[in-house]
């Protein structure tokens, strides 16, 4: 992909309710990069939550409604793997056999994951205008494995001069949300959280970023149940943070 | 919904000692495999290669096990079909009883935990002896395996001293790891000399050739199939391959994904009973070939990517669902992600159909998998059937699922609706006070902003054309 001129942006669901400035943050590092930016207001939610949980009805009652919503030739920028992955990956899956196939394929073309995005596509330069400060990462699964996109993560923090990144121990692990598994399998999904939840503490930053908003939300609720001095913050606003200011 | 399974996993995770046993032992393992693989494009290249021996063999497998059934015929090895547990059973049973046993030795082996030989064998009055190291420790303790490589991995060498000490109490106290080796071998040598029949699993059968090949590192397993008179060899009909070329690249990917071996200890062909001028071996060879619902497996285009698997646990080693609750956590023959996908297959969902739920889906297993068995997706396939069978269910629970799924798409699937809701969620911002359930027990509740990203973003300018 190659640096286009416009972009449309899918929120997540995740984002729209419980950390709209992370959206904000990420739709304002674009724009800084010369880059326009379009929120389509049709947009709700990848379908993820339905389609995991073995509902591919419902699941591609919303997807569909993503389809219409996100039309066009542009990139489709997400700041969330997880959901990218969904639309990328699962789409072309969900809506085989249908009508609606080709133009999911289309769309699942032109997903690209926030980081990746801005890394890899724009080649963004960050100058880092905050103070020394060490920040936890935690990749998330789907950023991981699934889309291959903890590498564009860790490049963009690299980029940030003041900040020293550390990973907890048994970085690679899964935080223990998985959506409905969480409230399925609660006792397992808490003591993987617990366990998350320690090792950043022990890392002895005092912020934790990540890519994906549902492991912020695991991990972050966890640590300050325990009482952990730990913010959780999605990578986007960091960056935003402390190189959008002044310019 | 407290299930079977949920009480089980607290209680697995109430379990301080073993569960630190069991994350010693995973992280051991997965350092080990990485060390094994330090060549990342020799991996790939090998599990591509590994997928397509498994597929080839699959696509053709009614055709393979009957050249299967024809060659070890011809070599002098007995084969029998059974279609389900009872059938194994009876079939092993009949054979020992024509040779007059009353005890057997047995190398490990999976499949006989899954058909539950030895409980069996006992009620017919028949004594299975446990050879292999961990599955000894496991029949002393009365417990199952909790791992499918590894039986005995929740426990520590002071409980398997303790163990050793009220079963062999003649043999001094030891926390030794070679000592109580040492202990278990000195009383082992004493069974293999004694016992006429011996049993163990299979690791790939040879259709070309007819050949057995069992892979073990202490030695049990070619005593149990070559010290006593009679060998039964018992394993699933999905492990045979084509040819005996698939076996090196199998094997490497078996040892290495399994405990970081480029080989293990023994490697044993078996191609057939003892020949007339040999000096030892079993005078009588059986494989008894297993269904146990396989068929039904096989029958699923995408489903029998499962049936890939080649047993190495490297998905269970990397699970970190596994590694917090153990192998007794799951409460089935075939833990972790592995048995996660099999499990509800072999028994049913109905049965065993929440195990597709007890997973993140964080593909930690499918990353490992020597053979690519892509875990999530089939978890996912098996979601999504356990969903349709609820939308027949007149329980409750199912009722509620399916209407609370319904409520969600009728909300989500429409911008208007959408809006509507996040306007009330957003201006409740005190709902999430009041946030109860299972959630909350061990996590704040999840902050709701005042104002949602559509408002911010129309607020910006950046939805207009």
């Amino acid at each position: 992909m190659s640096k286009p001129e416009r972009v449309l942006f899918f929120g997540t669901c995740l984002v729209d309710l419980n950390n709209p400035e992370a959206g904000l943050a990420a739709m304002r590092l674009i724009q800084k990069a010369g880059v326009q930016v379009r929120f389509p207001q049709g947009q709700t939610c990848c379908g993820q939550p339905a389609y995991n949980a073995g509902y591919r009805d419902e699941a591609r009652r919303v997807a569909r409604l993503q389809i219409e919503a996100l039309q066009g030739s542009e990139p489709v920028v997400v700041p969330s793997a997880s959901c990218a992955g969904m639309m990328r990956n699962h789409y072309p899956r969900l809506f085989e056999g249908t009508p609606d196939a080709p133009r999911a394929k289309d769309l699942a073309n032109r997903v690209v994951e926030l980081c990746d995005f801005l890394d890899r596509v724009l080649a963004i330069e960050l100058a880092d205008h905050g103070p020394p400060l060490r920040v936890a990462v935690h990749h998330s699964c789907s950023a991981r494995r699934e889309m291959g996109v903890a590498d564009s993560a860790a490049a963009l923090l690299r980029r940030l001069e003041n900040i020293t990144v550390v990973e907890p121990d048994h970085a690679e692990e899964c935080c223990g949300f998985g959506g409905t598994f969480a409230l399925k399998e609660p006792e397992i999904s808490a003591a993987m959280a617990t366990d998350k939840a320690s090792a950043i503490a022990a890392t002895a930053a005092p912020i934790l970023v990540s890519q994906d908003c549902g492991c912020l939300m695991n991990i972050g609720g966890t640590a300050e149940k325990a009482g952990f001095e730990l913010k959780t913050m999605h990578i986007a606003e960091l960056l935003w943070e402390r190189t959008g200011k002044d310019v | 919904m407290t299930t079977e399974l949920r009480v089980r996993a607290a209680q697995a995770l109430g379990r301080d000692r073993v569960r630190a046993n069991i994350r010693r032992a995973m992280d051991g393992l997965i350092d080990k495999r990485r060390a094994a693989f330090p060549d990342t494009e020799e991996l790939e290249r090998l599990r591509d290669q590994g997928k397509a021996i498994r597929d080839h063999a699959l696509a053709k497998l009614p055709a393979l096990l009957e050249q299967l059934e024809q060659n070890c015929t011809a070599n002098g090895i007995r084969v029998h079909w059974a279609q389900d547990a009872d059938a194994a059973n009876g079939i092993i049973l009949d054979i020992i009883r024509r040779h007059g046993g009353t005890a057997i030795i047995k190398g490990k082996s999976m499949v006989s935990e899954e058909i539950g030989l030895n409980r069996f064998l006992e009620e017919k009055g028949v004594e299975p002896i446990e050879t292999d190291l961990g599955e000894l420790i496991i029949q002393l303790a009365q417990e199952h395996p909790s791992h499918i490589v590894a039986p005995a991995v929740h426990k520590d060498r002071r409980e398997i001293a303790e163990l050793f000490n009220r079963h062999y109490p003649d043999e001094p106290y030891s926390e030794d790891i070679e000592r109580l080796t040492a202990m278990a071998r000195r009383v082992m040598r004493e069974r293999f000399k004694a016992t006429k029949i011996g049993l163990s699993g299979v690791n790939f059968a040879v259709a070309e050739t007819g050949t057995l090949c069992l892979i073990e590192n202490e030695g049990n397993g070619r005593l149990s199939t070559t010290a006593p008179d009679v060998h039964i060899a018992v394993t699933g009909i999905e492990k045979v391959v084509a040819r005996l070329e698939h076996l090196a690249p199998l094997l490497t990917l078996l040892t290495r994904s399994a405990t970081g071996q480029p080989i293990t200890t023994y490697v044993n062909m078996i191609s057939g009973p003892r020949k007339p001028e040999e000096l030892d071996g079993p005078h009588e060879v059986h494989l008894v070939l297993l269904d146990n619902g396989r068929s039904r497996i096989h029958a699923d285009p995408e489903l029998r990517a499962t049936l890939r698997c080649i047993r190495c646990a490297a998905c269970m080693n990397h699970c970190p669902v596994y590694v917090r609750i153990g192998g007794h956590g799951y409460g089935t023959v075939y833990p972790g992600p592995i048995g996660a996908i099999l499990e509800p297959q072999l028994q049913g969902l109905a049965r065993q159909g929440e195990l597709a739920q007890a997973s993140t889906l964080c593909g930690a297993c499918a990353a490992v998998c020597p053979v690519r068995i892509p875990i999530p997706q089939l978890l996912n396939r098996l979601r999504f059937e356990q969903a349709q069978a609820g939308r027949k269910d007149a329980g409750a629970g199912a009722w509620m699922e399916r209407h609370l799924w319904r409520l969600w798409a009728w909300i989500y699937a429409s911008p208007a609706r959408y809006e509507r809701f996040m306007g009330l969620v957003t201006s409740l911002g005190w709902l999430a006070k009041i946030s109860v359930g299972p959630w909350a027990r061990t996590r704040t509740a999840p902050r709701i902003a005042k104002r949602s990203l559509h408002d911010l973003a129309r607020e910006e300018g950046l939805s207009n054309d």
